[in-house]
Protein backbone atom coordinates (compact mmCIF):
# COMPACT_ATOMS: atom_id res chain seq x y z
CA UNK A 1 0.00 0.00 0.00
CA UNK A 2 1.18 3.50 -0.69
CA UNK A 3 1.56 5.90 2.20
CA UNK A 4 -1.71 7.67 1.31
CA UNK A 5 -3.43 4.32 0.92
CA UNK A 6 -2.21 3.30 4.34
CA UNK A 7 -3.39 6.53 5.99
CA UNK A 8 -6.82 6.09 4.39
CA UNK A 9 -6.98 2.51 5.67
CA UNK A 10 -5.92 3.45 9.19
CA UNK A 11 -8.38 6.37 9.28
CA UNK A 12 -11.16 4.05 8.13
CA UNK A 13 -10.39 1.39 10.74
CA UNK A 14 -10.25 4.03 13.48
CA UNK A 15 -13.59 5.47 12.31
CA UNK A 16 -15.19 1.99 12.38
CA UNK A 17 -13.78 1.29 15.86
CA UNK A 18 -15.03 4.64 17.20
CA UNK A 19 -18.52 4.16 15.70
CA UNK A 20 -18.86 0.56 16.94
CA UNK A 21 -16.96 0.98 20.21
CA UNK A 22 -18.14 4.39 21.42
CA UNK A 23 -20.88 6.05 19.36
CA UNK A 24 -23.07 2.94 19.08
CA UNK A 25 -24.01 3.36 22.76
CA UNK A 26 -25.85 6.52 21.74
CA UNK A 27 -27.66 4.84 18.84
CA UNK A 28 -31.44 5.04 18.80
CA UNK A 29 -33.01 2.21 20.80
CA UNK A 30 -36.40 2.56 19.09
CA UNK A 31 -37.51 -0.56 17.21
CA UNK A 32 -35.99 -0.57 13.73
CA UNK A 33 -38.00 -0.40 10.51
CA UNK A 34 -38.61 -4.13 10.18
CA UNK A 35 -39.40 -4.67 13.88
CA UNK A 36 -41.81 -1.75 13.87
CA UNK A 37 -43.53 -2.93 10.69
CA UNK A 38 -43.83 -6.47 12.10
CA UNK A 39 -45.58 -5.07 15.18
CA UNK A 40 -47.86 -2.89 13.06
CA UNK A 41 -48.81 -5.64 10.66
CA UNK A 42 -49.11 -8.20 13.45
CA UNK A 43 -46.42 -10.77 12.75
CA UNK A 44 -43.82 -9.69 15.32
CA UNK A 45 -44.72 -12.61 17.59
CA UNK A 46 -43.74 -15.15 14.96
CA UNK A 47 -40.06 -14.32 15.55
CA UNK A 48 -38.26 -17.02 17.48
CA UNK A 49 -35.03 -16.74 19.44
CA UNK A 50 -31.92 -17.26 17.39
CA UNK A 51 -29.98 -20.47 17.99
CA UNK A 52 -27.11 -18.18 18.95
CA UNK A 53 -29.19 -16.17 21.48
CA UNK A 54 -26.99 -17.66 24.22
CA UNK A 55 -23.81 -16.32 22.61
CA UNK A 56 -21.63 -14.33 25.03
CA UNK A 57 -21.92 -11.46 22.54
CA UNK A 58 -25.69 -11.69 21.96
CA UNK A 59 -27.44 -8.33 21.51
CA UNK A 60 -24.10 -6.57 21.04
CA UNK A 61 -23.22 -6.83 24.73
CA UNK A 62 -20.47 -8.84 26.40
CA UNK A 63 -22.12 -11.38 28.72
CA UNK A 64 -25.39 -9.47 28.58
CA UNK A 65 -23.99 -6.65 30.73
CA UNK A 66 -25.86 -3.48 29.80
CA UNK A 67 -23.17 -0.90 30.19
CA UNK A 68 -20.97 1.27 28.03
CA UNK A 69 -17.88 -0.88 28.48
CA UNK A 70 -19.59 -4.12 27.53
CA UNK A 71 -21.37 -2.58 24.54
CA UNK A 72 -18.17 -0.87 23.40
CA UNK A 73 -16.14 -4.08 23.73
CA UNK A 74 -18.76 -6.01 21.73
CA UNK A 75 -18.60 -3.40 18.97
CA UNK A 76 -14.80 -3.48 18.87
CA UNK A 77 -14.78 -7.30 18.74
CA UNK A 78 -17.29 -7.20 15.87
CA UNK A 79 -15.20 -4.73 13.86
CA UNK A 80 -11.98 -6.70 14.41
CA UNK A 81 -13.59 -10.07 13.53
CA UNK A 82 -15.29 -8.62 10.41
CA UNK A 83 -12.07 -6.93 9.31
CA UNK A 84 -10.09 -10.15 9.80
CA UNK A 85 -12.60 -12.36 7.95
CA UNK A 86 -13.47 -10.03 5.06
CA UNK A 87 -9.92 -8.68 4.80
CA UNK A 88 -8.43 -12.18 4.91
CA UNK A 89 -10.87 -13.47 2.29
CA UNK A 90 -10.26 -10.61 -0.13
CA UNK A 91 -6.46 -10.86 0.34
CA UNK A 92 -6.61 -14.55 -0.53
CA UNK A 93 -8.82 -13.92 -3.57
CA UNK A 94 -6.88 -10.95 -4.96
CA UNK A 95 -4.72 -11.08 -8.04
CA UNK A 96 -1.10 -10.75 -6.95
CA UNK A 97 1.28 -8.10 -8.17
CA UNK A 98 0.80 -4.46 -9.02
CA UNK A 99 -1.63 -3.47 -11.79
CA UNK A 100 1.35 -2.49 -13.97
CA UNK A 101 2.56 -6.12 -13.98
CA UNK A 102 -0.57 -7.17 -15.84
CA UNK A 103 -1.69 -6.14 -19.26
CA UNK B 1 -33.74 1.61 29.43
CA UNK B 2 -30.91 1.28 27.06
CA UNK B 3 -31.65 -1.70 24.91
CA UNK B 4 -28.61 -1.68 22.69
CA UNK B 5 -29.76 -4.10 20.06
CA UNK B 6 -28.03 -2.48 17.13
CA UNK B 7 -29.27 -3.49 13.73
CA UNK B 8 -32.16 -5.86 13.49
CA UNK B 9 -32.37 -8.24 10.60
CA UNK B 10 -34.94 -10.88 9.67
CA UNK B 11 -35.14 -13.23 12.68
CA UNK B 12 -35.89 -16.95 12.66
CA UNK B 13 -39.59 -17.71 12.41
CA UNK B 14 -40.86 -14.94 10.10
CA UNK B 15 -40.61 -17.13 7.00
CA UNK B 16 -41.45 -20.83 6.63
CA UNK B 17 -38.88 -23.56 6.03
CA UNK B 18 -39.30 -23.93 2.22
CA UNK B 19 -38.86 -20.18 1.70
CA UNK B 20 -35.81 -20.10 3.97
CA UNK B 21 -34.30 -23.09 2.15
CA UNK B 22 -34.92 -21.37 -1.20
CA UNK B 23 -33.31 -18.08 -0.13
CA UNK B 24 -30.49 -20.09 1.45
CA UNK B 25 -29.83 -21.86 -1.86
CA UNK B 26 -30.00 -18.58 -3.78
CA UNK B 27 -27.61 -16.97 -1.30
CA UNK B 28 -25.16 -19.88 -1.46
CA UNK B 29 -25.19 -19.86 -5.27
CA UNK B 30 -24.60 -16.11 -5.37
CA UNK B 31 -21.72 -16.29 -2.91
CA UNK B 32 -20.12 -19.14 -4.90
CA UNK B 33 -20.32 -17.03 -8.05
CA UNK B 34 -19.01 -13.95 -6.22
CA UNK B 35 -16.00 -15.93 -4.94
CA UNK B 36 -14.97 -16.42 -8.58
CA UNK B 37 -16.03 -13.08 -10.08
CA UNK B 38 -14.62 -10.87 -7.30
CA UNK B 39 -11.07 -11.81 -8.32
CA UNK B 40 -11.34 -9.40 -11.24
CA UNK B 41 -12.11 -6.57 -8.81
CA UNK B 42 -9.44 -7.38 -6.23
CA UNK B 43 -5.76 -6.59 -6.45
CA UNK B 44 -3.04 -5.50 -4.05
CA UNK B 45 -4.48 -1.99 -3.88
CA UNK B 46 -8.19 -2.74 -3.57
CA UNK B 47 -8.22 -5.85 -1.35
CA UNK B 48 -7.36 -3.94 1.87
CA UNK B 49 -10.15 -1.46 1.11
CA UNK B 50 -12.63 -4.33 0.81
CA UNK B 51 -11.85 -5.59 4.32
CA UNK B 52 -12.15 -2.05 5.61
CA UNK B 53 -15.51 -1.55 3.85
CA UNK B 54 -16.91 -4.67 5.56
CA UNK B 55 -15.70 -3.53 8.98
CA UNK B 56 -17.17 -0.10 8.37
CA UNK B 57 -20.54 -1.57 7.34
CA UNK B 58 -20.56 -3.68 10.52
CA UNK B 59 -19.98 -0.54 12.59
CA UNK B 60 -22.49 1.50 10.59
CA UNK B 61 -25.20 -1.11 11.07
CA UNK B 62 -24.85 -0.75 14.87
CA UNK B 63 -25.59 2.95 14.62
CA UNK B 64 -29.37 3.07 14.54
CA UNK B 65 -30.58 6.58 13.74
CA UNK B 66 -33.98 7.89 14.89
CA UNK B 67 -36.65 8.81 12.37
CA UNK B 68 -37.98 12.28 13.20
CA UNK B 69 -41.35 12.17 14.93
CA UNK B 70 -41.69 8.39 14.79
CA UNK B 71 -41.02 5.69 17.39
CA UNK B 72 -38.85 3.94 14.82
CA UNK B 73 -35.15 3.80 14.00
CA UNK B 74 -33.27 2.88 10.88
CA UNK B 75 -29.76 1.74 10.16
CA UNK B 76 -27.36 1.57 7.27
CA UNK B 77 -27.44 -1.44 4.95
CA UNK B 78 -24.23 -0.43 3.22
CA UNK B 79 -24.69 -2.48 0.04
CA UNK B 80 -24.35 0.44 -2.39
CA UNK B 81 -21.58 1.95 -0.25
CA UNK B 82 -19.55 -1.25 -0.57
CA UNK B 83 -20.41 -1.92 -4.22
CA UNK B 84 -19.42 1.58 -5.38
CA UNK B 85 -16.18 1.46 -3.35
CA UNK B 86 -14.93 -2.05 -4.13
CA UNK B 87 -17.15 -3.47 -6.87
CA UNK B 88 -20.40 -5.47 -6.80
CA UNK B 89 -19.01 -9.02 -6.54
CA UNK B 90 -16.68 -8.07 -3.73
CA UNK B 91 -19.60 -6.26 -2.10
CA UNK B 92 -21.63 -9.49 -2.11
CA UNK B 93 -18.79 -11.17 -0.18
CA UNK B 94 -18.26 -8.26 2.23
CA UNK B 95 -21.98 -7.97 3.04
CA UNK B 96 -22.22 -11.75 3.52
CA UNK B 97 -19.32 -11.73 5.98
CA UNK B 98 -20.97 -8.91 7.96
CA UNK B 99 -24.32 -10.76 8.08
CA UNK B 100 -22.62 -14.01 9.13
CA UNK B 101 -20.68 -12.33 11.94
CA UNK B 102 -23.88 -10.65 13.14
CA UNK B 103 -25.93 -13.84 13.07
CA UNK B 104 -23.32 -16.17 14.57
CA UNK B 105 -21.65 -13.97 17.20
CA UNK B 106 -24.25 -11.33 18.00
CA UNK B 107 -27.55 -13.23 17.51
CA UNK B 108 -28.66 -10.45 15.16
CA UNK B 109 -30.68 -12.04 12.38
CA UNK B 110 -31.65 -15.70 12.66
CA UNK B 111 -29.39 -18.56 11.56
CA UNK B 112 -32.15 -20.14 9.47
CA UNK B 113 -32.89 -16.62 8.20
CA UNK B 114 -29.26 -16.03 7.17
CA UNK B 115 -30.03 -16.96 3.56
CA UNK B 116 -32.93 -14.50 3.59
CA UNK B 117 -30.81 -11.70 5.02
CA UNK B 118 -28.03 -12.41 2.50
CA UNK B 119 -30.61 -12.45 -0.31
CA UNK B 120 -32.05 -9.09 0.79
CA UNK B 121 -28.92 -7.17 1.80
CA UNK B 122 -25.99 -8.88 0.04
CA UNK B 123 -27.74 -9.83 -3.19
CA UNK B 124 -30.82 -7.72 -3.96
CA UNK B 125 -29.55 -4.45 -2.46
CA UNK B 126 -26.15 -4.86 -4.16
CA UNK B 127 -27.43 -5.95 -7.59
CA UNK B 128 -30.28 -3.46 -7.79
CA UNK B 129 -28.33 -0.65 -6.13
CA UNK B 130 -25.24 -1.12 -8.27
CA UNK B 131 -27.39 -1.48 -11.40
CA UNK B 132 -29.10 1.83 -10.66
CA UNK B 133 -25.72 3.39 -9.92
CA UNK B 134 -24.22 2.26 -13.25
CA UNK B 135 -27.30 3.34 -15.18
CA UNK B 136 -27.26 6.81 -13.68
CA UNK B 137 -23.47 7.18 -13.84
CA UNK B 138 -23.68 6.48 -17.58
CA UNK B 139 -25.96 9.45 -18.22
CA UNK B 140 -24.71 11.88 -15.56
CA UNK B 141 -21.56 13.99 -16.04
CA UNK B 142 -18.35 12.06 -15.35
CA UNK B 143 -17.49 14.29 -12.44
CA UNK B 144 -17.31 13.79 -8.71
CA UNK B 145 -20.77 15.38 -8.36
CA UNK B 146 -22.17 13.05 -11.00
CA UNK B 147 -20.75 9.95 -9.28
CA UNK B 148 -22.07 11.09 -5.90
CA UNK B 149 -25.54 11.86 -7.28
CA UNK B 150 -25.74 8.37 -8.80
CA UNK B 151 -24.45 6.88 -5.54
CA UNK B 152 -27.03 8.71 -3.42
CA UNK B 153 -30.02 7.78 -5.57
CA UNK B 154 -28.90 4.15 -5.79
CA UNK B 155 -28.36 3.96 -2.03
CA UNK B 156 -31.76 5.51 -1.41
CA UNK B 157 -33.60 3.06 -3.69
CA UNK B 158 -31.79 0.01 -2.30
CA UNK B 159 -33.61 0.38 1.02
CA UNK B 160 -37.29 0.32 -0.10
CA UNK B 161 -36.28 -2.30 -2.69
CA UNK B 162 -34.98 -4.63 0.02
CA UNK B 163 -38.11 -3.96 2.11
CA UNK B 164 -40.41 -4.72 -0.82
CA UNK B 165 -38.50 -7.91 -1.56
CA UNK B 166 -39.10 -8.98 2.03
CA UNK B 167 -42.80 -8.29 1.47
CA UNK B 168 -42.67 -10.59 -1.54
CA UNK B 169 -40.96 -13.33 0.47
CA UNK B 170 -43.50 -12.89 3.26
CA UNK B 171 -46.33 -13.23 0.73
CA UNK B 172 -44.77 -16.52 -0.43
CA UNK B 173 -43.77 -17.98 2.89
CA UNK B 174 -44.84 -15.81 5.82
CA UNK B 175 -45.69 -17.92 8.88
CA UNK B 176 -48.61 -15.65 9.82
CA UNK B 177 -51.60 -15.21 7.53
CA UNK B 178 -51.67 -11.45 6.94
CA UNK B 179 -52.76 -9.73 3.71
CA UNK B 180 -49.77 -8.68 1.59
CA UNK B 181 -51.12 -5.12 1.42
CA UNK B 182 -50.96 -4.78 5.22
CA UNK B 183 -47.34 -5.95 5.33
CA UNK B 184 -46.39 -3.75 2.37
CA UNK B 185 -48.06 -0.69 3.90
CA UNK B 186 -46.33 -1.20 7.26
CA UNK B 187 -42.89 -1.64 5.69
CA UNK B 188 -42.86 0.79 2.77
CA UNK B 189 -43.45 4.14 4.48
CA UNK B 190 -40.73 3.72 7.12
CA UNK B 191 -38.21 2.39 4.63
CA UNK B 192 -38.80 5.33 2.27
CA UNK B 193 -37.60 7.47 5.20
CA UNK B 194 -34.76 5.16 6.26
CA UNK B 195 -33.46 5.34 2.68
CA UNK B 196 -32.68 9.03 3.23
CA UNK B 197 -30.28 8.09 6.03
CA UNK B 198 -28.77 5.37 3.85
CA UNK B 199 -28.20 7.89 1.03
CA UNK B 200 -26.69 10.53 3.36
CA UNK B 201 -24.20 8.12 4.99
CA UNK B 202 -23.28 6.49 1.67
CA UNK B 203 -22.66 9.81 -0.10
CA UNK B 204 -20.61 11.10 2.86
CA UNK B 205 -18.35 8.03 2.94
CA UNK B 206 -17.92 7.63 -0.83
CA UNK B 207 -17.35 11.40 -1.08
CA UNK B 208 -14.62 11.22 1.58
CA UNK B 209 -12.80 8.38 -0.19
CA UNK B 210 -13.21 10.13 -3.58
CA UNK B 211 -11.60 13.23 -2.10
CA UNK B 212 -8.42 11.47 -0.98
CA UNK B 213 -8.06 8.40 -3.24
CA UNK B 214 -10.42 8.61 -6.26
CA UNK B 215 -8.30 5.93 -7.95
CA UNK B 216 -9.40 3.39 -5.32
CA UNK B 217 -13.13 3.90 -5.92
CA UNK B 218 -14.37 1.09 -8.17
CA UNK B 219 -17.45 3.01 -9.31
CA UNK B 220 -15.36 6.03 -10.27
CA UNK B 221 -13.19 4.13 -12.75
CA UNK B 222 -14.33 6.43 -15.55
CA UNK B 223 -12.92 9.42 -13.69
CA UNK B 224 -9.47 7.84 -13.81
CA UNK B 225 -8.39 8.33 -17.44
CA UNK B 226 -8.44 12.12 -16.89
CA UNK B 227 -4.86 12.23 -15.59
CA UNK B 228 -2.99 9.90 -17.99
CA UNK B 229 -4.85 11.21 -21.03
CA UNK B 230 -4.20 14.85 -20.17
CA UNK B 231 -0.73 14.74 -21.66
CA UNK B 232 -1.85 13.09 -24.89
CA UNK B 233 -0.50 15.05 -27.86
CA UNK B 234 -3.23 16.61 -29.95
CA UNK B 235 -3.20 15.43 -33.54
CA UNK B 236 -3.61 17.82 -36.44
CA UNK B 237 -6.88 16.06 -37.34
CA UNK B 238 -8.30 16.94 -33.92
CA UNK B 239 -7.10 20.52 -34.15
CA UNK B 240 -8.72 20.86 -37.55
CA UNK B 241 -12.10 19.83 -36.13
Amino acid sequence: MTRRGRSLWIAGVVAALVVAGVLSWYASSSPDGLEHAAEQAGFAQSASDSATAGSPLADYLVGGEENRLSAGAAGVIGVVVTLALAGGLTLVLRRRGTPADRT
Amino acid sequence: MCNKVGGVHVPDGFLDVPTSVATGALAAGTVALALRRSRAELDDRTAPLAGLAAAFVFAGQMMNFPLPGLPVSGHLIGAVLTAVLVGPWTAVLCMTVVLMVQAVLFADGGLTALGTNVTLMALLAVVLGYGVFRGLAAVLPRTRAGILTATGIAAYLSVPAAALTFVGLFALGGTVDIPVGTVAAALTGVHLLIGLGEAAITVAVVGAVLAVRPDLVHGAARLRPATPLAGRPTTTAEVAR
